[in-house]
């Protein structure tokens, strides 16, 4: 079985973050980056799919030059190869436009599955996965904990809300974005990282992939949240800290 | 020119969401001055409709096929379709649930839009709506506006509006009919279920102790529990943490957890991602204990102390014991 794990580079968490002079987006410059943790899930979910059933994992993704990076951990993780959509500016494009050029690169390949992580830890729209699957005419299903193959289908079990689930049964090919904590993820091995210097990454430039098209959604601004509470912060050292909160707990919210 | 809201049921019953969504609908409807229209897809749900025709709009659409029963992606996805062709509103809103993450963005692909996700407000500018939305996990907000033509298509977050302001009055229901093709269906759903009775209710619990990834290791998770024991707390966690099995899943607080209101909320190590503050931002009193000075979870809170865990929550475990004693 074909898969293709779609995967996106972010800053990584905790990163400090600086909005840009257009103000329209972070500062860069500094910034270290990592693979948008849910796609980390997607990948491993698809290294255990072909472990038992055989087959190949690409992974596919948009991103500038530096994604390089987290395209050579997938691959010493366990892809076999790899696709890097030479996209400089990402964030200029919506979801929509960056979904095009997944769709263009993953169409060339034909595969069974597509996985992706059920959300960036950037943008947050939560739905490239199932734009991807819309483009290519294919069936999808979002928020994925388990997944099953079966003859020319997949069972899968889908998170809903309040701590329910169900199963879900579709045929293949078939798009699912992964959810987060799925099972548990692998670190690379040094044979792998070797390894991953020889594999492939082909390098693609959007053009050939979709026509360039106005986004349907801009950001137009970004901003630190007003804080809609005020926050008392409790200053001092530990021991302090902890004697001003304990007071407050006893005295004001009085609970103690 | 109209604003469509679609409601959200499931097998009869309603998610609540739904009137929070209405309530944001019949506002944006006044401050651009556009009729507000209202839809429920499902297969025997008159008495649903019936209920939402109780609310102030210019109509409710019943949308009613067989092929609805059970919620699809397809079929939800070709259904609305039809009825946003017929329709033709400038906006379409829907509440932010699992199911509307599920086919909102199909449904938006086939107009050539993207849904503008996880909205937490919206301000009129210049008779056209700006969508803010969190990014980077909370850390940054972002305005966002559609271009072009619409339809637009936009989904609200929990507990961003509120339900009790919803416009009471009488609306029409007109029944929609899409004549679903049941070959165009692919996905099989079977029917919901949950992993095992729940042991721990958090929902009834005064004081709530809840960690996160700035515990780093299931070692620490003694750390916190020390604290819970000390105050008679219940312990709690984000969701990270249950997922390496640090803490068992019934102990999770969130989108995918539970949604808790105790009167003191500890947050210890817990950056604040929207999918825990969904479910904890109704608590009386909110206290953060954490590194970052940036983290959101500090917008929330009452109560802050910024520094390590590992040094204030043991200090915090003999201040408490002394208070107590």
């Amino acid at each position: 079985m074909k898969i293709i794990v779609a995967i996106k580079q972010v800053p990584l968490r905790d990163s400090p973050l600086r909005v840009d002079p257009s103000g329209k987006w972070i500062q860069e410059t500094g910034l270290s980056f990592e693979i948008n943790e849910p796609d980390a899930y997607a990948l491993e979910e698809a290294l255990q799919l072909k472990e038992k059933h055989g087959g190949e994992v690409v992974a596919l993704c948009a991103g500038p030059a530096r994604a390089t990076q987290t395209i050579r951990e997938a691959l010493a993780k366990g892809a076999d190869r790899a696709i890097h959509i030479d996209e400089e500016n990402l964030a200029a494009l919506d979801t929509l436009g960056v979904a095009k050029l997944l769709t263009g690169a993953a169409k060339q390949e034909n595969p069974d599955l597509i996985l992706t992580g059920l959300q960036s830890d950037d943008l947050g729209y939560g739905q490239t996965g199932v734009v991807v699957a819309e483009l290519l005419g294919i069936s999808h299903s979002t928020i994925i904990m388990q997944v099953d193959v079966q003859q020319g289908a997949i069972r899968v079990k889908r998170e809903l809300e309040d701590g329910w689930f169900q199963h879900i049964t579709m045929p293949l090919p078939a798009v699912l974005t992964i959810q987060s904590g799925i099972s548990k993820l692998r670190y690379a091995t040094l044979m792998g990282i070797k390894k991953a210097k020889t594999k492939e990454i082909k390098r693609v430039i959007p053009a050939e992939l979709s026509a360039p098209s106005a986004a349907a959604a801009v950001i137009e601004r970004i901003y630190l949240p007003p804080k809609s509470k005020q926050t008392q912060i409790l200053e001092g050292d530990a021991k302090t800290a902890a004697a001003k909160l304990v007071e407050k707990l006893k005295f004001e919210v009085r609970v103690l | 020119m109209s604003i469509l809201v679609i409601l959200e049921q499931r097998g009869g019953q309603w998610n609540r969401m739904s009137w929070e969504t209405l309530a944001a609908g019949q506002q944006f409807g006044a401050a651009l001055g556009v009729p507000v229209e209202a839809a429920v897809a499902g297969y025997g749900i008159g008495a649903l409709a019936a209920e939402a025709a109780t609310k102030k709009l210019g109509k409710i659409y019943a949308v009613e096929d067989e092929l609805l029963e059970t919620y699809t992606a397809d079929s939800f996805s070709m259904a609305l379709e039809a009825l946003i062709r017929k329709v033709n509103p400038a906006l379409v809103v829907f509440p932010h649930t699992y199911q509307v993450r599920d086919f909102a963005p199909k449904l938006a692909t086939r107009f050539s839009q993207v849904l503008i996700s996880d909205v937490i407000s919206v301000r009129m500018e210049a008779g056209e709506p700006v969508f803010v939305r969190l990014l980077f996990q909370g850390k940054l907000n972002g305005d966002v506006r559609a271009r072009g033509d619409g339809p637009h298509f936009a989904s609200l977050q929990a507990g961003a509006w509120r339900a009790d302001q919803v416009e009471s009055g009488s609306s029409p229901v007109e029944t929609f009919t899409p004549r679903l093709d049941a070959s165009a269906i692919r996905q099989r759903p079977e029917a919901p279920f949950r992993e095992s009775a729940r042991a721990v209710d958090l929902t009834a619990a005064e004081i709530i102790v809840s960690v996160g990834r700035g515990i780093k290791e299931k070692e620490n998770i003694a750390v916190v529990e020390e604290l819970a024991k000390a105050l008679g707390a219940e312990l709690a966690a984000s969701r990270p943490i249950c997922d390496a099995g640090w803490l068992p899943m019934e102990r999770q607080v969130g989108s995918s957890g539970q949604t808790v209101a105790p009167k003191v909320y500890l947050a210890v190590g817990i950056s604040g991602a929207i999918q825990h503050l969904v479910g904890m931002k109704g608590a009386k009193t909110i206290v953060a204990i954490n590194k970052d000075p940036n983290a959101p979870i500090f917008e929330v809170a009452d109560y802050g102390i910024v520094g390590d865990l590992f040094e204030v929550v043991p200090a915090l475990v003999e201040e408490v014991k002394k208070a107590k004693s």
